[in-house]
């Protein structure tokens, strides 16, 4: 296990990811996933038509230190910021990393947001995997 | 054959319709293609996939695409409406109109289709959960404007199978999602006669991250399992057969992919003949739609996407694809635009117009290596229908449905998927502007088309209208029977659905009734 594998209370990071929202296109998702647990991550795999709430319980229950979400949708405007408000409002400082079809145009308002991180098409496993530490915090 | 110009090389030279030897095309077993003249007498159908907004949005891109030269229409429905969902649902926040076109109740399918022929036009739906219900929208339609459904002309996706496999756009449980499968089988085989109830789909297999032979292995596995229920349900096979039709993705290894084109046909054909007892010669050629690999397109320098698309394009051609549908090069970042898919039709009309490649029929037959590719496509698949065979104690129809309860088909999809991604991490395979060759990226150039949430606001507005306008008691009437006529298993529901939607019934409504005698499916989530 590399040593950016483990969040700041010492233990691997440990990551939820689900589909949330009706879109099923889940290769993407899946395939993230895998790259996580390579890297020494835990992943949390909560699968399709997750909805905020479910993802909140899993939050809770598994002690996440991140969430990750995947649209192939362009649902991602409306949808990114309700998960960050949704844990927000749980009392939840958990950061959201965002993965699918997002237009860089984008990027600025998904940031405004709160959304900690956005990988698009194309995203090598360093690059997801240093997304999701950048968005633990140092 | 006359010595028309069309058929001389560029340069002048005359050109047969067919060189080489063994089974010509149009003879068993169609390893090289389903027509004896193929593309010299009628080239494929340059049918291009459009749907976004509302259905007005999506009526003026099908008018736009017909006024290009595209000769079919198909259309793409958004995720609520893929998922049975109404626009005003909770699950629709944010997604109505966004990924393809928002449909409530029959009053969008008809602004969808308004000022186009039915009668003239063939039209092509993607949509599998909810397929009986749109399917018998657009017969409502059809006859409001005077149209008899045995004149209408399209193929119905309703290929459920691969849902629970790769696509994950289900309702309803596996078996009685089958069910509904044969209920439209069984409505249009009476009084359909020009329409193809299901579009056995490996697109979307591929694109979850299979390879070409597990596309072309599930694929007809699935076809298979169709024929088998709808004979169990008391068809004669050559009934339905000359009307099943093919979907596959035409993905970046030329060969690979004419190969794969090239065993289809010829293992439909054989297990159609020996397996099942079909006689008609219809009912054993495979006849396909091809459609380029949305998921090999680059977000960076997206326009290199359109040398992608026209390789891709060409394998269908030259595999003896029906018709196609060739990607935008902007989908990896956002829906089509009108410029975009302009272009990507043109690309198709160089492939007819320009190259020559429509004159010879399978013109790659007799390469060494396509005909040992075609072969060894055709062993690999045989090697998952054998697997099949046994999950299912014989039957194939059984062992899908196995594959599926366990997570096998998933399973093999995800692990394939992961395959090629680790290849590209390490370098061990090249995409151009990507992990090589990365200069020239130039975000600032790209118009994108975005839908906004005015769409959704207006939709709602939409269906709030209908909703205020119908007779509600006569929706429950219609409901009730849908509901009732779902619960006896011999059944067909297809009546019963139309007459809900005639009263306005919203495709959440007919879902729910639905639901409520199917239940739900939730697969198992496994990485």
């Amino acid at each position: 296990m590399g040593p950016q594998a483990t969040a700041d209370h010492g233990q691997p990071v440990r990551v939820v990811l689900a589909k949330l929202g009706l879109d099923g296109h889940d290769r993407g998702l899946k395939v993230v996933a895998r790259m996580l647990r390579d890297a020494g991550m835990e992943v949390v795999y909560l699968g399709l038509r997750q909805t905020t709430e479910t993802i909140i319980d899993a939050v809770e229950q598994e002690d996440a230190d991140v969430v990750g979400i995947s649209m192939l949708n362009a649902g991602h405007l409306t949808l990114g910021p309700r998960m960050v408000e949704a844990l927000a409002d749980a009392g939840l400082d958990v950061p959201v990393v965002i993965g699918g079809i997002v237009p860089d145009e984008d990027r600025p308002a998904m940031a405004a947001a709160g959304v900690a991180g956005v990988l698009g098409p194309g995203a090598s496993a360093d690059e997801v995997v240093a997304c999701v530490h950048a968005a633990c915090g140092p | 054959m006359t010595d028309h110009p069309e058929f001389r090389t560029l340069s002048g030279v005359p050109v047969d319709a067919v060189y080489g030897d063994g089974p010509a095309p149009g003879e068993y077993p169609y390893t090289r293609g389903v027509h004896a003249d193929m593309y010299r007498s009628r080239l494929w159908t340059m049918r291009m996939f459009a749907g976004f907004g509302t259905a007005g949005d999506t009526n003026a891109r099908f008018h736009e695409l017909l006024k290009a030269g595209g000769t079919g229409l198909s259309t793409a429905f958004d995720m609520p409406t893929l998922m049975g969902r109404d626009s005003d649902h909770d699950w629709a926040i944010g997604e109505v109109g966004r990924a393809g076109v928002a449909i409530d109740t029959v009053e969008d399918m008809a602004d969808l289709f308004a000022g186009i022929d039915l009668g003239a036009v063939s039209t092509s739906m993607t949509i599998n959960g909810p397929a009986p219900i749109l399917l018998a929208m657009y017969v409502a339609v059809a006859a409001e404007g005077g149209v008899e459904r045995g004149r209408l002309s399209g193929t119905l996706q309703n290929d459920i199978l691969k849902e629970y496999q790769a696509q994950k756009e289900y309702l309803f449980p596996p078996r009685p999602s089958v069910r509904l499968v044969t209920d439209v089988i069984r409505f249009t085989t009476a009084e359909m006669p020009r329409w193809n109830p299901v579009s056995i789909s490996g697109y979307h297999i591929r694109e979850a991250g299979s390879t070409a032979a597990q596309e072309l292995a599930f694929t007809l596995a699935n076809g298979f399992a169709y024929v088998e229920a709808a004979t169990a349900a008391g068809l004669a096979v050559d009934d339905f057969a000359p009307r099943l039709s093919f979907f596959f993705n035409s993905h970046l290894d030329f060969f690979e992919e004419v190969g794969k084109f090239r065993a289809a046909r010829r293992i439909w054909a054989r297990w159609m003949r020996d397996r099942y007892g079909a006689t008609d010669e219809r009912s054993l050629k495979l006849r396909f739609h091809t459609q380029t690999a949305g998921v090999s397109l680059t977000a960076q320098q997206p326009e290199v996407n359109v040398a992608r698309v026209a390789l891709q394009a060409l394998a269908g051609v030259l595999g003896g694809t029906q018709s196609l549908h060739t990607d935008s090069f902007d989908e990896a970042l956002a829906l089509p635009s009108e410029d975009a898919a302009r272009i990507a039709l043109r690309t198709q009309q160089v492939i007819a117009h320009e190259t020559g490649v429509a004159n010879v029929v399978d013109p790659l037959g007799g390469s060494a290596y396509v005909e040992w590719m075609t072969d060894e496509m055709e062993r690999r698949a045989e090697e998952v229908f054998a697997h099949l065979e046994d999950l299912g104690d014989g039957s194939l129809l059984e062992g899908v449905h196995a594959g599926i309860e366990s997570g096998w088909f998933a399973g093999e999809i995800a692990d394939a998927a992961y395959r090629y991604e680790r290849e590209v991490n390490a370098g061990e395979r090249i995409v151009v502007g990507v992990n090589a060759f990365t200069d020239g990226d130039d975000p600032e150039s790209r118009r994108l088309l975005r839908i906004g949430q005015d769409t959704e606001d207006l939709q709602r507005k939409r269906l709030a209208a209908v909703r205020q306008a119908r007779d509600d008691g006569a929706v429950a009437t219609t409901l009730a029977r849908v509901a009732a006529d779902a619960a006896e298993p011999t059944t067909n529901v297809m009546p019963a659905l139309l007459d809900a939607v005639r009263a306005r019934a919203t495709v959440g409504e007919v879902v729910d009734a639905l639901e409520g005698v199917f239940g739900t499916w939730t697969e198992k989530a496994v990485v």
